[in-house]
């Protein structure tokens, strides 16, 4: 009689025990409607920033920003913040009252994006599958926040985008599960080109030394045809790689090109440096066609333009938000922010703040925190007053530093005002850095979904995941 | 021709710390024979010397003036720094000013002792490893050295200014009687030309000229040899590895104003003075020196939107591109011995 107990019999009952065991989990993930419901008194959100790359300085301060949301969410913060300003379309309160979201305490994981594609995804995809997270949301460059979007759209969760201005994110990569609060290239392009015309004419030849992926090439698309709309010439067109350093050959022919004008479509260190050469070839004294050149950035941020230092005076740009602003929401905020921390918040900051108590108050909303509640909560609304458009449809909210803003159903982009900067002459802090020219109005900023700059991409489906 | 001789000029200056680089990389490798990965971020130490000076001359105390507020609206706090409040406000100035150039007397013994301990404490042990575990375990240690650099002073470029004096740029269009503003050098650029010249022209008298310089150049030719000759010459390469440190970190130090520094700096620059000791040939000092210029003015003509509109991207790869003709054409590189690196 042959020993019932062969090796390969011993591991195939071992296989088909613990098959066995782990059925019971399979059947309870199967069970949940959506990915990653939560069960218990808590809720996981994901945090993914770069905490290391060349935007780790932005990536810090969207930590802290995050930290803030959190406590403000649970009520454990020495004040409420923007709990208190934000309200919806009526003037009425949100639904968030300091108690969690839905009840549940607010918990956080975060995530290291490199500001590399590859790692942002690696990073929110652990934060999905580890830790459990129902959202993901932060990021500092258009790459990775289109890369992550998409993974969030399959893997069914959502995604609150945090600093990308590229159009893409909400053009032609749009995703159902992804949304942003941020502003983006056209709306650049459309919000500086009047203050342009106003202070440099209508008669400008441009150069443009542009980073050389997604965000460069919707940028410069976006201010070469709207400062060709009002008459400029655009004299050439140069790619740059991203992280350069130096980049004074690409800046040294740019006097001989014929041009009296330089837009930098760069953006942190490499705008930094690009700015650093341009100043230190002259080209801010230069004459070029009679006129004095001159030259624009025209994604501006705080931390940036105190790495440039003194070459950001006078440039004009635009920015997302600026703690200066003298709404109420942005002063509670600005105040809970520079006492927990000593300095104001930055634009990249604020944005992700809201993104929080965006989706906070959506699951509130929806009372629940199935993505695809989320996404109809979010895309419910009658639009924004005074602007007339079939796509004037979504969540409309106020008090959050921009004055009213849509959350667009169908492109998932938010609308409100536009602020267009200048680096200040005579600073007053070292916080003090840029001057708000002009806050554009969101119908001067509108466009279709369908707009030729946008175009290409679907919504498509929510995915809830499971 | 005025596109051509600005290229040039601006071929200079990053030639100039390409050369720098590599003039130290090539002394440690002529002299102890290791390839060092981590020479890049030597001179990243030496711009963050800078740094260092900079944030100490602007390192302030607060004094509450009520008259005015901050951006919380409370009692604004000034910010005064010690040196204007220990020797008068325009003696502060003029350090805070000047603070690069300063910076030099800190980036020296810093460098030296870097360079020092770097020898000592961890490459000593790998003279007698294959070449890929030095490269292994210095490129190992510049990583460590670039995260502690980002430790103290963040991860965006920090802005070092030039003096006052040296701010603007200097029309040579003029003096070269082309248009005015067609031909416009940054003052700091020139200055940094400058001193890359006088550091160069400062290691090649010091090994031509002095009885240590001969015995390190006698002791590169063949270290057996001297060593027979009862002489410490491992003493004395130590002394040269810290003195290539040195020309690495007074290379970062005054880079600072061209470019603002931040951690990684070094490692852009690393890879490229590579191809320019290997383009110049190992062990060669005066070819590192050729190529470093050689090929930073390369590298600007590549960079020229006529040239990039013909050959799209070529500023990217021109440089290897050259490192891959002259490796296929003369092995041992433009002014390599004989023998090095073609068995």
């Amino acid at each position: 009689m042959s020993n019932r107990f062969t090796r390969r019999g011993v591991i195939k009952t071992g296989a088909v025990a613990g098959g066995a065991l782990a059925l019971p989990t399979i059947f309870t993930s199967q069970a949940r409607a959506f990915t990653n419901e939560p069960t218990g008194d808590t809720v996981t959100l994901g945090f993914n920033v770069p905490q290391s790359g060349a935007y780790a300085d932005e990536g810090a301060d969207q930590l802290r920003a995050y930290e803030l949301a959190v406590e403000h969410l649970n009520g454990t913060g020495a004040d409420n913040g923007m709990l208190e300003t934000f309200k919806y379309a009526d003037g009425s309160p949100t639904a968030l009252t300091g108690n969690g979201i839905l009840g549940k305490r607010v918990e956080y994981v975060t995530g290291d994006t490199q500001t590399n594609t590859d790692a942002a995804r690696a990073s929110a995809r652990s934060m999905i599958e580890k830790d459990g997270a129902t959202l993901i949301t932060g990021g500092s460059s258009s790459g990775p926040a289109v890369a992550v979007q998409a993974l969030c759209q399959e893997a069914g969760v959502i995604f609150m985008a945090g600093l990308t201005h590229a159009n893409d994110t909400t053009g032609k990569d749009k995703r159902a599960n992804g949304f942003r609060h941020f502003f983006n290239s056209y709306m650049s392009g459309a919000a500086l080109a009047p203050v342009l015309e106003a202070a440099y004419g209508n008669d400008r030849k441009a150069y443009y030394l542009t980073a050389d992926y997604n965000w460069g090439y919707t940028t410069e698309q976006a201010i070469t045809e709207a400062t060709e709309a009002m008459g400029w010439e655009t004299v050439n067109k140069v790619l740059t790689p991203v992280g350069q350093g130096d980049f004074s050959s690409y800046i040294t022919p740019v006097l001989q090109s014929g041009a009296d004008t330089l837009v930098l479509v760069h953006y942190g260190g490499d705008m930094v440096n690009s700015l650093t050469n341009a100043v230190q070839f002259g080209l801010r004294e230069a004459q070029a066609n009679g006129k004095d050149f001159q030259i624009i950035v025209p994604l501006f941020s705080r931390l940036m333009a105190r790495g440039a230092g003194e070459n950001i005076k006078g440039i004009f740009g635009s920015t997302n938000w600026h703690w200066s602003l003298p709404d109420e929401g942005s002063q509670a905020f600005t105040r809970s922010f520079g006492t927990k921390y000593g300095f104001p918040p930055s634009q990249a900051a604020h944005t992700v703040y809201c993104q929080t108590l965006l989706y906070a108050d959506a699951v509130e909303r929806a009372g629940s925190f199935n993505p695809c509640a989320v996404v109809e909560a979010l895309e419910t609304g009658d639009g924004l007053p005074g602007i007339d458009s079939p796509s004037n449809t979504g969540f409309v909210f106020d008090g959050l530093g921009n004055g009213p803003t849509l959350y667009r159903a169908g492109d998932h982009q938010c609308f409100k005002d536009v602020l267009v900067v200048k680096g200040k002459e005579e600073p007053e802090s070292e916080f003090d850095l840029l001057e708000i020219v002009e806050v554009t109005p969101t119908e001067q900023v509108w466009y279709e979904p369908d707009h030729p700059q946008f175009a290409g991409g679907q919504l498509g489906e929510c995915n809830p995941g499971a | 021709m005025d596109a051509i001789i600005l290229q040039i000029l601006n071929g200079l200056d990053k030639g100039s710390a390409y050369a720098l680089i590599a003039l130290g990389l090539t002394l440690i490798f002529g002299t102890l024979g290791v390839v060092n990965f981590a020479h890049g971020v030597l001179f990243a130490l030496g711009a963050f010397c800078a740094v260092a000076i900079q944030g100490l001359f602007s390192t302030s105390f607060e004094t509450i003036d009520e008259t005015r507020t901050d951006f919380l609206g409370n009692p604004l706090k000034v910010q005064t720094p010690y040196v204007e409040a220990w020797f008068g406000e325009t003696m502060g100035g003029v350090l805070l000013d000047w603070s690069v150039p300063i910076a030099i007397l800190l980036a020296v013994p810093v460098m030296a002792l870097v360079g020092l301990a770097m020898e000592r404490g961890l490459i000593k042990h790998f003279y007698k490893r294959p070449h890929a575990d030095q490269i292994l375990v210095t490129f190992g240690l510049a990583i460590v050295l670039q995260q502690i650099i980002k430790y103290f002073f963040g991860a965006n470029p920090i802005a070092v200014p030039a003096p006052d004096v040296f701010q603007g740029s200097f029309d040579f269009g003029v003096m070269l009687g082309f248009d005015p503003f067609t031909i416009m050098y940054p003052y700091w650029r020139i200055v940094y030309f400058g001193f890359a010249l006088a550091v160069i022209a400062a290691i090649f008298a010091f090994l031509q000229f002095t009885t240590f310089g001969m015995v390190v150049r006698a002791g590169m030719a063949d270290r057996e040899t001297v060593g027979l000759l009862g002489i410490n010459i491992g003493r004395r390469f130590t002394i040269m590895f810290a003195i290539a440190a040195i020309v690495a970190g007074l290379a970062g130090v005054m880079y600072t104003p061209i470019v603002a520094p931040n951690y990684d700096m070094g490692m852009n620059f690393l890879v490229l003075s590579f191809v320019v000791v290997v383009v110049g040939g190992m062990g060669s000092l005066p070819g590192a020196v050729l190529a470093g210029f050689l090929l930073g003015i390369i590298e600007s003509f590549a960079s020229m939107s006529a040239v990039i509109e013909l050959i799209p991207g070529i500023n990217q790869v021109i440089i290897y591109l050259v490192a891959i003709v002259v490796l296929l054409v003369r092995p041992r590189g433009l002014l390599g011995r004989k023998g090095v690196m073609e068995d």
